[in-house]
């Protein structure tokens, strides 16, 4: 601890009110009711779940409008994320293991075949989903709809109601419930009694003649080469290496960068000009718009060039003498023309 | 491949025209055709008005020939407000991997480790990984609330604004930060062409924040009863994860703002993220908005049915939160060329969840022999460690690997030895050794040796 933190620490004890408070001023003491409506977690024992009910005719319901399109009617689909039912069996929710996690050729994981506790789905779906719309359900709502996603993954029957009660029933049936274990050595400190396992992966630290030969068990599929694009085109163009060119194409170092646009914010126009808007001077859109089919480009690139006042108001432009003339007739073109991006 | 021979007798003519030509451009100008050189210059729009070509094998253009940031007036100052890279460093960009994940809010993209030196990632390629999208959080709107999991845990809950966590007394520390999921696609068998994506959810920053012990203490935690620490986000997932008690006590836990001198990025987490040194990046909880303590781990969707790891008896491990002891080539490294025969520097990246890299050992034969790596200092704790090693490339094929150890003497696992433990099925925590083949040609391509 640094001397700035006890000598802070021993005035605070002598001062004797905040014993507990290194830092006075710092922070307030949160409301009860602040504390609920963010301590929302629920623990695989259920600490922290909310009463409620919810039907698996109810959650039907809210599954079709609000979930289905992107899990599929019967959460089987993996077109945003991996499926959340399939894989598992009567026999594996007796075990609490599931099988098919055993078989090196089984296509997929589903949410059912992992999730240890049913908690932990409630918790999940109270805070995260609808993805595009988390944290609209309620409590009840969210009951119902795990119990019809119980129901899709046949844990419980179509008549189920899940309340904070039949919740701990489930529990028991949950298919991959005693699938989990923390008897590794990758947590740090205490917390699993674990901590004195040793890392299970070391590997050799020979320095000569470790092996007769190295063979190569694996390569880059052909079709893989180029699924990334251009490899050329990610990588620098100096140095020790290049990228290998898997693509056609080639670096391209003279497009919209260079264009008006940029040279318009690296002379500093954009500072004062918004391209829709006024914001010091007038917007480049409505200086186009005064001067349509108006021949004032020279008469424009002057005024730009020695400073203006007077036509949008008493804030003078200043003079722009860094500026070549054909850099201040692209930019007078390209303002009369609508400032187009490119 | 060209012959050294070929290589000096055109001196250092090859690599600054190379910049703006194309391959089939480059070898016109090889044969001579200088013409082609100039036609370059005028596309660019970099000489205006240029001199008369200079007679062939007088020397290097881009040193007898008047060059247009020499003879012209640059930019003023404060013309990018914000600066940005050289635009010739375009190819260098964070990258998403097709067919990885299929909607872009739950997704990842890349760092470019390809290109980047020395052990910190500059801010704006630091990789993301979001699992429902990315907000510019208000930061005045932005409240972070330690509470207890039970009566007592936590005597006084409390609310702590940005302004009061700035003004608290600050660390800044160098750590990476590495996804669990790195290297994730390579478990079966080599997948992805280069190492922005075998091992580019890697990122190293200094971080400043406030140890998350400090503000523990300061609302009364009891750390007799309280074992494990609930952090969660603000954003649409508010992302929880459960973070080790005795990572927080140590004091390296931070609830950090600051990140390479600035303010965090907002894919990052702005304005407040938690670091987690050593741990997966999983837990370092983006927009973090609470604390919770609590006396039993919080089994969260991304602690159960992902960021577990599958073992071949069907099992998952869960918890598994060190990212142990790791190292990759960056250069010469997959998807790369070679320029020439020659003298190259290997030039890597090490690192271990569990302290300092003790040592990293390289070899071209495939794993046959190694040599000691030069490590570049400062060595720290869970932070990167650059590495290198000088070779002279002759033309043959070799097979580069690196190989790390820690200073716990953890060694880095080859994929024989992993895969004979934990399978190839398990996503996660994926440390084998990387293997780069150099063909012949120079070309360099992903392998797997076991
Ligand atoms: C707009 C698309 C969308 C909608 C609508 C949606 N989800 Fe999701 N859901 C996702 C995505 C994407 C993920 C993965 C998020 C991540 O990466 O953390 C997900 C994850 C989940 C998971 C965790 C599955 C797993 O294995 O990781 C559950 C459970 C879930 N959603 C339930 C629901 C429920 C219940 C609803 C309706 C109330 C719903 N979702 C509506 C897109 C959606
Ligand atoms: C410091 C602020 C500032 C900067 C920088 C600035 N302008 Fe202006 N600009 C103004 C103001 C103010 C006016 C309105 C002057 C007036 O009322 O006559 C103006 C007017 C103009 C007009 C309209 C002139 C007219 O007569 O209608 C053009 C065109 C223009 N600016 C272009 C530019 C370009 C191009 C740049 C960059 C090279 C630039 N401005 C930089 C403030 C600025």
């Amino acid at each position: 601890m640094s001397k700035f933190f006890s000598a802070l620490l021993a005035l605070l004890i002598a001062g004797g009110a905040y014993a507990q408070e290194r830092f006075p001023g710092i922070g307030r003491p949160a409301t009860r009711a602040e504390v609920q409506a963010w301590d929302i977690d629920v623990r695989p024992d259920f600490q922290g779940l909310p009463r409620g009910k919810g039907t698996v005719a109810q959650g039907e319901e809210i599954w079709e409008a609000k979930c289905a399109s992107c899990h599929g009617t019967f959460g089987e689909a993996n077109h945003t994320f991996s499926p959340i039912v399939g894989g598992t069996t009567a026999r594996d929710m007796e075990t609490g293991r599931v099988a098919n996690l055993r078989r090196q050729d089984y296509p997929q994981r589903t949410t059912f075949m992992k999730a240890p506790s049913v908690a932990t789905l409630y918790d999940y779906i109270r805070r995260a989903m609808p993805w595009t719309n988390p944290k609209s359900l309620s409590d009840d709502e969210v009951y119902a709809v795990l119990a019809y996603m119980l129901n899709l993954a046949d844990i419980v029957p179509a008549e189920f109601e899940l309340n904070e009660r039949t919740i701990r029933d489930v529990q028991n049936r949950m298919p991959n419930r005693n699938g989990m274990t923390t008897d590794h050595a990758m947590w740090p400190g205490r917390g699993f009694g674990t901590e004195r396992n040793k890392p299970d992966t070391r590997g050799p630290a020979c320095m000569t003649d470790c092996r007769l030969e190295a063979r190569i068990a694996s390569s880059l599929p052909d079709h893989a080469r180029n699924a990334h694009g251009n490899l050329l085109l990610q990588n620098r163009v100096i140095g020790p290496v290049r990228g290998v060119p898997t693509a056609p194409g080639d670096f391209d170092f003279d497009d919209a960068e260079t264009g008006p646009m940029l040279l318009a914010r690296e002379s500093g126009c954009l500072a004062c000009h918004g391209v829709a808007q006024k914001i010091v001077g007038p917007g480049f859109a409505e200086v186009a718009l005064r001067y349509r089919n108006q021949d004032v480009a020279e008469a424009l690139a002057g005024r730009v060039r020695q400073g203006a006042q007077g036509v949008w108001g008493n804030v003078p432009m200043p003079p722009q003498p860094d500026l070549k003339d054909d850099e201040i007739r692209a930019l007078v073109g390209w303002i009369l023309a609508g400032a187009p991006e490119k | 491949m060209e012959t050294n021979d070929d290589l000096t007798a055109r001196g250092a003519l090859r690599p600054a025209p190379e910049n703006f030509l194309t391959p089939s451009q480059i070898a016109e100008v090889s044969k001579g055709r200088r013409d082609f050189l100039r036609a370059a210059f005028a596309a660019a729009g970099a000489v205006a008005a240029a001199p008369a070509a200079l007679a062939q094998g007088a020397g290097d253009p881009d040193i007898l020939e008047p060059l247009p940031w020499a003879t012209s007036l640059g930019k003023p100052v404060a013309a990018l407000p914000y600066g940005q890279p050289s635009r010739y460093e375009r190819g260098l960009q964070r990258r998403q991997s097709p067919g990885l994940t299929q909607t872009d809010a739950a997704s990842v993209s890349f760092t470019p480790l390809q290109g980047t030196f020395g052990i910190v990632t500059p801010s704006g390629l630091h990789f993301e990984r979001h699992h429902q999208g990315w907000y510019d959080i208000d930061p005045r709107r932005h409240r972070f609330m330690i509470n207890g999991g039970a009566p007592g845990m936590i005597r006084t809950p409390k609310v702590f604004t940005l302004d009061d966590i700035m003004r608290l007394p600050s660390v800044s520390r160098f750590h990476f930060i590495e996804c669990g999921a790195n290297t994730g696609m390579e478990w079966g068998n080599a997948a992805v062409p280069t190492v922005q994506y075998t091992h580019g959810m890697l990122a190293c920053s200094e971080f400043t924040g406030v140890p998350l012990r400090v503000l523990l203490e300061e609302c009364g935690a009891d750390f007799a009863k309280g074992k494990f620490v609930l952090a969660e986000g603000a954003d649409g997932s508010s992302m929880t994860r459960t973070i080790p008690i005795d990572s927080v006590l140590s004091g390296e836990v931070l609830v950090a703002y600051g990140q390479n001198g600035e303010m965090l990025r907002p894919e990052n987490g702005y304005p407040l993220r938690l670091v987690v040194p050593g741990v997966q990046g999983v837990s370092w909880v983006k927009w973090l908005r609470r604390c919770e303590l609590g006396d039993k781990p919080y089994g969260t969707k991304d602690e159960t049915i992902h960021y577990v790891d599958l073992l071949p008896d069907g099992t998952h491990r869960q918890y598994t939160s060190i990212q142990e002891v790791k190292s990759v080539i960056t250069t010469p490294s997959g998807g790369q060329k070679l320029l020439a025969r020659g003298f190259y520097t290997i030039s890597g990246l090490a690192w271990s969840g569990r302290g300092r890299i003790r040592r990293v050992d390289v070899s071209t034969d495939g794993g046959r022999n190694w040599v000691q790596a030069q490590l570049q200092g400062p060595v720290m704790a869970k932070c990167l460690t650059r590495f290198s090693a000088p070779w002279v490339w002759r033309g043959e094929t070799a097979l580069l690997q690196a190989r790390a150890t820690d200073e716990t003497g953890h060694v880095q696992p080859t994929y024989g030895r992993m895969r004979e433990v934990r399978g190839t099925r398990s996503i996660y925590h994926n440390n084998s050794i990387q293997t780069w083949r150099v063909a012949a040609s120079g070309e360099v391509d992903n392998v797997q040796v076991l």
